[in-house]
């Protein structure tokens, strides 16, 4: 499929659906997140599978989330992460200064309580593929101006 | 120190699987939420109409099609237009109606379905049954009132699938009083 334009409205209805059937259901916020941030994980898990099927093995940690950042990223969203910083204690910050799911919505501050929604899918894509990549880790994701937006990825030692 | 490009990367294809992925998912999670296939099937057409209605702008914008003339001018740019453009393959049209206004798609393979499998337990979940919310949703738009079902679904054992269409009516502009 050579357009993105199915992903983004399925993706916005996912959304819709989830938030919607909560109003009138006993479910808070916290649980809609989950739920996307599970069906995120699912997806990422897949897409990571099919993605490192014909690479080198990775060297360590910091290359795993390079390729996160490199290849990953241009896979889903057709940009590279704009910038990766890290404490190199397991902590990384992955910068996305125009994050697609976002870039349509609003490019300032109108808006930014909605935001949030639109992070939860990806956190889990990510938190997936890096988990059969054979990392534990929380992933979650903070914006101040849009369509910029920050994943905090933290590694769990097992 | 930066990881080679080992392999070409075929965005198209991964952008494809990533919706497949995500559409699966999506499927999931409905079965999850809710007792039977027929509310899902529901969920998943309502959720297919919500994107219909918004996808037709995107489609008029990108590709620069007016107004069709009749039912096959429409089948053909569903078809030979749309499906490509969204989904990178082409249906074919066929089993006209005598009166031409009801005719097939035929997928011979379904975008939506490349990882799927059916459990036996999901007999009457019609998988792929968004498609049909996105075309009854898309027309609507453009003033035609169609239905649309599956008729056949690989997923289910048929050779291929089908999608049927049925013209219903025209839907008249309603202009508010004293509006030209």
């Amino acid at each position: 499929m050579a357009d993105e334009a199915p992903f983004q409205f399925l993706h916005n209805e996912m959304i819709q659906y989830i938030y919607k059937s909560s109003e009138n259901g006993e479910t808070e916020n916290g649980r809609n997140i989950t739920k996307l941030e599970n069906m995120g994980f699912r997806v990422g898990q897949g897409l990571i599978e099919r993605l490192t099927k014909d690479t080198v093995r990775f060297k360590d940690e910091l290359d795993i989330m390079k390729f996160i950042c490199k290849d990953f990223w241009t896979c889903v969203f057709k940009k590279q992460i704009d910038n990766l910083r890290t404490n190199h204690q397991g902590i990384y910050v992955l910068q996305d200064n125009k994050f697609r799911l976002l870039s349509q919505l609003s490019a300032g501050k109108q808006y930014l309580e909605q935001a949030p929604k639109y992070l939860s899918f990806t956190c889990g894509l990510v938190r997936g593929a890096l988990s059969n990549l054979g990392v534990k880790s929380i992933v979650t994701a903070e914006v101040s101006i849009m369509p910029a937006c920050k994943f905090q990825v933290m590694i769990q030692k097992m | 120190m930066s990881r080679q490009s080992n392999r070409p990367t075929d965005s198209k294809k991964m952008n494809s699987e990533l919706f497949t992925l995500t559409y699966g998912a999506l499927v999931t999670q409905l079965c999850k939420d809710y007792e039977n296939d027929e509310e899902v099937n529901k969920q998943l057409d309502k959720m297919g109409y919500n994107i219909g209605v918004r996808l037709i702008e995107d489609f008029l914008a990108r590709s620069s099609i007016g107004r069709c003339q009749d039912f096959r001018e429409t089948a053909d740019v569903i078809a030979k237009v749309a499906f490509k453009m969204y989904l990178g393959v082409t249906p074919s049209v066929t089993n006209w109606s005598p009166a031409g206004d009801e005719f097939s798609l035929i997928l011979e393979n379904n975008p939506l379905v490349d990882f799927v499998e059916l459990p036996d337990n999901h007999s009457t979940l019609i998988y792929s049954n968004l498609l049909c919310g996105v075309l009854r949703g898309a027309l609507e738009m453009v003033q035609m009132a169609v239905d649309v079902r599956f008729a056949q679904d690989t997923l289910r054992g048929d050779n291929v699938t089908e999608i049927r269409m049925k013209f219903i009516k025209r839907i008249e502009e309603n202009l508010p009083a004293g509006d030209e």
